[in-house]
């Protein structure tokens, strides 16, 4: 840190200067903390990763190779195997011999017993599944440790309860599995999304083949390894890793019962698009552009809090992010002002560092694209604000960044841009807040901050989203159902409702 | 007094209890490590209102104190000393004379502390009695009966007598937080006794449970930060009771880190009354130095 605000008292400390005069709040000067990072020194990854494939690791059929990149140093971590149509034939194959021989004759309670060991597996391997996640997809290690890591593991524990229990879930019915199912993941929460997906299709009775985000699939490779030692039978869990040809392959495999994806709403439409005509069920997770409304009768320190918790946490790669603020007109100055002194305090950099707020974009090709909507923010008129924070010269790193003076026709307020980018517009009436909000093709999740109980029951029944949250933002449970209206997908997972597209009801 | 406009205090600012609990959670996970440990060891040292209240306090025992906050461990001789030592207002002659020829200034509670159930006339002799004595920084308690009966006015007026009482003493106020209940109380409290002419707030007397917490400490931050923007003057901050041990200290340096900005990271802004934090400073800055953890038979009880 620079030295020049500092001066030296008597006994040779430093001590800080008086204030300024513009009443500006000084976060840098004086006492900055030394780096903290995670030791990483004993993670052992392989230089090559194999296909999972009925309970072992086996090589391409094709032998073709890609590559996983460290976000934070654009330095490879370790290569793995791009799946050709062949592989995931196999993998389906293999899931079908699982489904048919094993799994399903099952009882609930053993199926149950294997589900809460790869739960507790999980909580075994925490620290080191969670400097992988940071190390692979550059979430700050503070996010991967006390969010990812223990809420993936929560979902596990969540649906092997329901194992023996599924002649309780929908009364008079009787739930059957659905057989094999192909699951495609996204890299923004690699091993929570693999949770999401794996554990309820495991209760359900049915076996999988997974298939995670080529940015960032290290963890569900270590997942593939924890499945091995916790000894679930060949074939329940294969992991076929790849890009999208491989998706693609999965989605359009005949044998596949049930195709369950998250991710871009690009990549939404050409799966529904395929599956079409098909027996197929589906879920889809796909893309968010949220409002986040904040009333002039809100807390207004508490909201400043959330609006960061809203578009900064992971980086803004939030399906659920609540990319757009819309603030009341009475308050918004001032919410601005604070919101803006918040921001100087988030520290942008090493994922591995204890303190990282804001850690590395997790790809080249979605920091171009960030950088590429901030172009267009600017060129369509709006006012750009970036924290003063320093940013690492390697890495693909971003500063948090607003925009106000957008209007609602805006590409940046109506496209999800998946960064750390927040919009920000102000609204008069309660009406008004509600008619933007509802105005974007996505109805993923939203927002409202209120000190009034009555407000956020009438606000929150208007909005079209799949989730509000009331004076909070970003909280997740596995007993809460998740999924989007509009665009922004079809069909719940979470609790009982992400249940229902895992079993044949009778 | 000041004669800037003042908020309404009978309209409440909304505070979100999950949400300060959520955020003093957040900054506590700030990892603090090597220099920056050390540097905020010292600094947290310097920033101690050493404090005894005791009904059997002695002059011994307050002479034993003051030669603590002089020189807190004398093997190691270049440690800041503490910023203030904290007595009754019997007290106050001793410690001064006792403190002769050091910066280090001598705080006297005042206004019947700690209940403050007395009339106005006995507050004001209290106080006057403190400052007469040599006391360099009064803290004062405010009526939490006429607070919570909503009659704020009275708090008022009281906090700007006791001001004028104190002359050149710096004034301190002391909210009871753990009285108060509830965090917009808190606010509510922190903002009357800054505009009537607070130096300082602070949570506690130390004497009612729950003494000073982060999430209140957070609140009353914020009310300081608000206030400074609003006026553009600086009031200091005093948490005391309850905070023993050096991660704690640390914490609450972080809190006023990252909600006020390093202005505030001095003596003269920031305060923890304590007693039992200065040993547990200590060992951590001479485990920082050697490496090793010291018995605490080698740090005294004063």
């Amino acid at each position: 840190m620079t030295q020049s605000t500092k001066e030296k008292s008597q006994n040779g400390e430093v001590k800080p200067t008086s204030p300024n005069s513009d009443l500006k709040l000084d976060f840098n000067s004086f006492w900055s903390y030394s780096d903290a990072p995670e030791s990483s020194g004993h993670i052992k990854l392989k230089e090559k990763y194999d296909l999972f494939i009925n309970g072992e690791f086996v090589a391409g059929k094709k032998g073709r190779m890609m590559n996983t990149i460290n976000p934070s140093t654009e330095k490879p971590l370790a290569e793995f195997t791009e799946a050709t149509s062949e592989d995931v034939d196999a993998a389906v194959k293999s899931a079908r011999k699982a489904y048919e021989k094993t799994w399903s004759k099952l009882s609930g309670k053993e199926r149950g017993k294997y589900i809460y060991r790869l739960a507790r597996m999980i909580q075994e391997h925490a620290k080191d599944l969670a400097i992988i996640e940071s190390m692979d997809g550059g979430k700050p290690i503070r996010e991967s440790r006390d969010v990812d890591v223990p809420l993936a593991a929560a979902y596990f524990f969540y649906y092997a309860g329901w194992a023996d229990k599924l002649d309780y879930a929908f009364p008079g019915r009787k739930a059957d599995p659905v057989g094999v199912c192909g699951q495609i993941i996204p890299w923004n929460f690699p091993l929570l999304m693999l949770s999401w997906k794996i554990a309820p299709a495991l209760a359900a009775g049915n076996t999988v083949v997974l298939k995670p985000a080529e940015t960032t699939p290290l963890t569900a490779l270590k997942f593939a390894e924890i499945c091995q030692d916790a000894g679930l039978p060949d074939g329940v869990v294969n992991i076929v890793t790849g890009a999208g040809p491989t998706g693609a392959a999965i989605v359009d495999h005949p044998d596949v019962d049930k195709i369950a994806f998250t991710g871009s709403t690009e990549v939404g439409k050409i799966i529904q698009k395929s599956l079409a005509g098909t027996e197929k069920k589906f879920t889809l997770e796909l893309g968010g552009k949220g409002p986040n409304i904040v009333f002039e009768d809100a807390p207004i320190d508490q909201a400043v809090e959330g609006i960061i918790n809203s578009i900064f946490f992971n980086q803004g790669h939030v399906c659920c992010a609540g990319s757009r603020l819309l603030v009341q007109e009475g308050i918004s100055d001032k919410l601005l002002k604070k919101l803006k002194e918040r921001m100087e305090t988030l520290i942008v950099g090493d994922p591995l560092d204890k303190n990282t707020d804001i850690g590395a974009i997790n790809s080249k090709m979605q920091y171009d694209k960030i950088n590429e909507y901030l172009e267009i923010g600017v060129n369509e008129g709006a006012t750009i604000h970036q924290s003063s924070v320093d940013i690492p010269e390697n890495g693909y790193f971003c500063k948090p960044t607003l925009f106000t003076d957008v209007g609602q026709s805006n590409r940046i307020v109506q496209e999800e841009i998946f960064g750390p980018v927040l919009t920000i517009q102000t609204f008069r009436t309660p009406e008004e807040a509600i008619d933007k909000a509802n105005n974007t093709p996505f109805g993923l999740a939203g927002g409202i901050w209120t000190d009034k109980g009555s407000k956020i029951f009438k606000v929150s029944q208007k909005i079209r989203s799949g989730v509000v949250w009331a004076n909070t933002f970003n909280k997740f449970d596995p007993t809460s159902p998740f999924g989007g209206y509009k665009e922004s997908g079809m069909g719940r997972e979470g609790g009982l409702h992400g249940l229902y597209p895992y079993v044949n009801l009778k | 007094m000041n004669t800037e406009q003042q908020p309404n205090f009978n309209s409440t600012v909304s505070i979100d209890k999950v949400g300060v609990e959520e955020r003093v959670s957040r900054l506590n996970k700030r990892s603090i490590k090597n220099e920056s440990k050390m540097q905020a060891l010292k600094l947290a040292l310097s920033m101690i209102d050493l404090t005894t209240l005791e009904g059997k306090d002695s002059e011994g025992k307050v002479i034993q104190l003051c030669s603590k906050a002089r020189t807190p461990y004398a093997p190691m001789p270049d440690l800041p000393s503490v910023a203030a030592v904290c007595v009754y207002p019997s007290m106050v002659k001793t410690a001064k004379n006792a403190l002769k020829g050091t910066s280090i200034n001598v705080a006297s509670v005042a206004t019947a502390f700690p209940s403050g159930m007395a009339s106005h006339q006995v507050k004001l002799e209290d106080t006057k009695f403190a400052v007469d004595a040599g006391a360099d920084e009064i803290d004062m308690v405010i009526s939490r009966g006429e607070f919570l009966k909503g009659n704020y006015n009275f708090v008022y007026d009281e906090i700007a007598s006791i001001k004028e009482a104190c002359g050149d003493a710096h004034l301190k106020v002391i909210l009871e937080t753990g009285e108060l209940e509830t965090y917009e109380n808190v606010r509510k409290a922190s903002d009357i006794a800054m505009y009537a002419g607070a130096d300082f707030i602070k949570t506690s007397t130390g004497k009612i449970s729950p003494a000073a917490t982060q999430p209140v400490t957070l609140v009353m931050l914020e009310a300081i930060r608000d206030y400074y923007q609003a006026t553009g003057k600086m009031i200091g901050m005093k948490p005391a009771g309850g905070i023993r041990k050096a991660k704690q200290a640390l914490q609450y340096l972080v809190l006023v880190k990252e909600t006020l900005g390093a202005s505030w990271l001095s003596p003269e802004w920031f305060r923890f009354g304590a007693s039992s934090l200065t040993n547990d400073l200590l060992m951590q800055i001479v485990k920082q130095e050697t490496g090793v953890y010291q018995s605490s038979n080698y740090f005294s009880n004063d």
